[in-house]
């Protein structure tokens, strides 16, 4: 129905201030000192904590949840953030309910667990309120060492670098830092510029020289920071999207989702932003969620997001796409997009039906439907932009079009450590990235002290 | 339903939970609510001479809290009554009136001479009270004045002061005991001795609450200075009931009634008090964190068991005394193991980590590489630690060996039964 006269539904300010302000405040708002007590209580305490094990940082969850039942809260935030400098951030953003939380031994009887994610937050927040120094550098060692991204995975490495006593230069793409934390989290994850205040809190232990603006490939090479450096560490995320392989993708209305996440953060008013009336997304993981749950808190009426295979497969968790369909947004499984129509603006998208075959093979199912659309919100993942590692590329060895590392994020090159999204292996989450970084530091630290 | 009409020294009450003489039962406003929400006797806030004490006007609680604020134990620094003996005489004797069939008992604390207690005593006992409680128990402020515990650690004034009041008084005389004392057999065979016609125990027990962690001081403190106060609430229990049992299984004193007082909150805590031989149960604490509505539960739950077990309330006073011996006697040939029903087991761990750090490496942690907690019988020596800790309710039990070897000891399990008395290892053993 490709029709010239169709003028695409998209503005602004489709709610007002008020509801606006409610849609982007905290998700979930933080505890109450009596909250946070009743519910630490609930806590058994488990030897060998199942919890502990399953936290890709290694936090001692039942160490830091005793200290919040003593008001001990600067010891707690220690035990969490030695682990995870950055559990702040990951205290609202890890997907809890398939880490921590899941393991929790209260999920038998109860199915229940104790929310660790609402309590690590309550022990880290005043850290980062009255940025509260928890730690301190050993002494300098006189190497410097360059981290090339300024995200989770870098600013974990050059914390850890920097306590270690190592001089550090972060290399930062954006003109913030904090990566993903800065420009791909749903805004009302985390509200009141956490994400700033993590990394001002980050850099507060000092020795790290932090770059903004200032990006690899363009501004510099591998091979100079190679040069210049005793070690280098790779955390520059995966810098481009994946493309649906359709004609006119380039029509007007079709968007990646992480630029429009990226311009969402940065608004000081969200209600500014430009929104569709019939918002389509295409996509399984965080991201799918995250746009199509902020584009119906922006006013979007009708947000369809569809991915191509069934409900266990999606990157996003259980707990996440319930959080969609109770914003209001409809989730279509096993349907892949196949033509993208309109003539100067997208106007609607056709997708066939999808199925598993014997062998387990997403197959077309041969039956079609059509969704109106304003907007077509692209989320279906990134892939690492191989050039801007220029020369050096030869020497390292990829996966999935991924860096290879070893267990203590060693690439194959000499001297240089990669960790994060940029890497193979990953799950593509804060938690992972900040354990990443952290495990490089220890294994340059350890290179560094033998040279 | 069970019938809990009760009958104490001949004092009768609709059942056998009175308020302790205490906050609660200073004022016939008071009073009169207990009675409307159902308690079955009150015992009169504690009367002293004229001109009548003071009290602070600061702080004269504290509690002991746990994270959801529940009030473990709660401490007091009040002291008798503060309104002049007139006033108090005139609300006793029109509460009487209105309510006959309720006991009202009149506490009672006066200065160590005859002639005192000779003179107060029928001037209370003419409002129609009950009875009389000796307060022998406070340790807080009258005992630096000569009263309350200081005459309840001295046995010999117990004696003498319950004779002065049995010669004043014609209604029956309870005689309240301190706990702070190192054995309350000597206290308790003194108001024996003194013609008391009953004992109520625990008053509450020497006790500081905590420091304050910004000043410094003890808390709380009345401007800068604090004094100890009396303990109470649930966590005295235990110390309350091993008192009333030992009264109760010793020979020289299992004769005398009992009144059981001490953090007595629920209906379970009554059982507790009068299986192990209380007649009747007295509760402030926990009226005073909750609230007089508590006596709902108190009277049916108690209602129930009873029924349930099919045992009248008399039946059921002292049932537990004769399980309740000397260290020396227990069975060292009985062998219990613990045992973890791992269709309940929640896999925390608790069990493994407490009995490995603490006691008997007699849990395991891992078999066969998976995480499993299961008892090693030839370490466990029964010690009911696991079960203490374990949060799952029923998840782990003690079972007896009843035969075979008990493992740990490489011992045949004998049905016959051995104490220290006995024992090869006692030096001082009886032999035949």
């Amino acid at each position: 129905m490709s029709n010239a006269e169709h003028k695409p539904d998209i503005r602004s300010y489709r709610l007002t201030e008020d509801e606006i302000a409610r849609n982007f405040g905290d998700l979930h708002p933080p505890l109450t000192r009596s909250d946070a007590l009743i519910e630490a209580d609930r806590c058994y305490f488990c030897y060998d904590a199942p919890c502990t094990t399953a936290c890709p940082t290694g936090i001692d969850i039942p160490g830091f949840i005793q200290k919040i039942r003593s008001d001990n809260l600067r010891g707690s935030a220690r035990t969490i953030l030695r682990e995870n400098i950055m559990g702040g951030m990951c205290a609202r953003v890890c997907p809890t309910e398939v880490l921590c939380e899941e393991a929790c031994v209260r999920n038998g009887p109860e199915e229940k667990p104790v929310e660790i994610g609402l309590l690590q937050r309550y022990a880290t927040d005043p850290i980062f309120d009255a940025q509260t120094p928890l730690f301190s550098r050993t002494p300098a060692t006189g190497k410097k060492v360059a981290v090339v991204g300024g995200g989770p995975a870098g600013l974990s490495c050059a914390h850890r670098l920097a306590a270690l006593g190592h001089d550090v230069v972060v290399f930062n793409r954006d003109n913030k830092p904090g990566g993903l934390n800065e420009y791909g989290i749903a805004a009302y994850k985390t509200v009141d510029d956490f994400a700033q205040r993590e990394v001002q809190y980050i850099l507060s232990i000092g020795g790290i020289e932090l770059r903004d603006g200032e990006t690899l490939g363009r501004d510099f090479t591998l091979n100079q920071l190679r040069e210049s450096h005793d070690a280098v560490f790779i955390g520059i995320g995966l810098g481009s999207t994946n493309k649906l392989g359709l004609d006119d993708e380039s029509l007007p209305g079709i968007e990646d989702a992480i630029d429009y996440i990226a311009e969402l953060r940065q608004a000081d008013d969200p209600g500014m932003l430009p929104v569709g009336r019939r918002v389509i997304v295409i996509g399984g993981g965080m991201t799918a969620i995250d746009i199509a749950v902020q584009s119906k808190r922006l006013g979007a009426e009708f947000v369809n997001l569809v991915y191509r295979r069934g409900p266990e497969q999606m990157g996003a968790s259980l707990y996440e796409q319930n959080l969609a369909q109770t914003n209001g947004v409809t989730i279509h499984h096993w349907a892949r997009p196949v033509e993208l129509i309109g003539e100067d603006h997208i106007t609607e998208v056709r997708f066939e039906r999808t199925g598993f075959d014997d062998g387990g093979r997403l197959v077309s199912l041969a039956e079609y439907f059509t969704l109106a659309a304003d907007i077509v919100f692209k989320a279906i993942g990134q892939i690492l932009d191989l050039s801007v590692l220029g020369d050096e590329i030869t020497g390292l060895e990829f996966r999935h079009d991924r860096i290879v590392v070893n267990e203590a994020g060693r690439t194959t090159l000499r001297a240089v450590w990669a960790g994060g999204d940029c890497v193979s292996g990953g799950d593509d989450l804060t938690v992972t990235a900040v354990q990443q970084g952290k495990l490089a530091a220890i294994d340059i630290d350890k290179h560094l002290r033998k040279e | 339903m069970a019938d809990l009409k009760t009958t104490f020294l001949g004092i009768s009450s609709p059942n056998p939970f009175w308020l302790a003489s205490a906050p609660p039962t200073d004022k016939a406003y008071n009073v009169n609510r207990a009675f409307e929400a159902g308690w079955g006797g009150a015992v009169w806030k504690t009367l002293g001479e004229d001109p009548h004490i003071v009290n602070v006007s600061g702080p004269r609680y504290s509690a002991l809290h746990s994270n959801e604020r529940r009030v473990i134990g709660f401490n007091n620094i009040e002291l008798i009554t503060d309104r002049p003996l007139q006033t108090n005489l005139d609300e006793m004797r029109q509460i009487k009136k209105d309510w006959p069939d309720h006991a009202l008992v009149a506490s009672v604390m006066l200065p160590m001479n005859e002639q005192t207690w000779a003179r107060y005593l029928p001037m209370i006992e003419e409002t129609g009270i009950d009875g009389f409680e000796l307060n022998f128990g406070c340790p807080h402020g009258m005992s630096e004045r000569g009263m309350g515990a200081a005459v309840g650690q001295v046995p010999e004034y117990i004696q003498m002061a319950t004779e002065w009041a049995k010669k004043a008084a014609s209604v029956p005389v309870i005689v309240k005991l301190t706990p702070n004392v190192t054995s309350i057999l000597p206290p308790a065979k003194a108001a024996l001795d003194g013609g008391a016609d009953a004992v109520s125990l625990i008053n509450t027990i020497n006790s500081i609450m905590r420091v304050d962690y910004d000043s410094l001081t003890m808390y709380p403190t009345t401007d800068g200075m604090g004094t100890h106060g009396g303990y109470c609430g649930e966590a005295v229990k235990p110390i309350a009931l091993n008192m009333v049992a030992e009264i109760a299984r010793t020979k020289d004193t299992q004769s005398i009634p009992i009144s059981g007082i001490g953090g007595i909150t629920d209906w379970r805590d009554a059982v507790d008090f009068l299986a192990l031989g209380a007649s009747n149960v007295q509760v402030c604490t926990a009226a005073m964190v909750y609230g007089f509505k508590i006596i709902d539960d108190l009277v049916d739950g108690l209602n129930d068991f009873l029924d349930d077990k099919q045992l009248t309330l008399d039946q059921l006073i002292g049932k537990a005394v004769p399980s309740v011996t000397d260290w020396q006697y227990l069975n060292l040939n009985y062998v219990e193991k613990a045992v973890i029903d791992q269709d309940l087991c929640i896999q925390c761990g608790r069990c493994y980590v407490v009995c490995e750090d603490t006691s008997h490496q007699a849990i395991t942690n891992t078999v066969n590489g998976e995480r499993h907690f299961e008892v090693i019988d030839a370490e466990c020596v029964g010690c009911n630690l696991c079960v203490s800790v374990c949060p799952v309710d029923g998840c782990i039990s003690m079972q007896q060996l009843t035969e075979g070897t008990d493992p740990r000891t490489g011992e045949p399990v004998s049905r016959d039964k051995a104490n220290w008395t006995t024992h090869p290892n006692n030096p001082m053993r009886k032999t035949d």
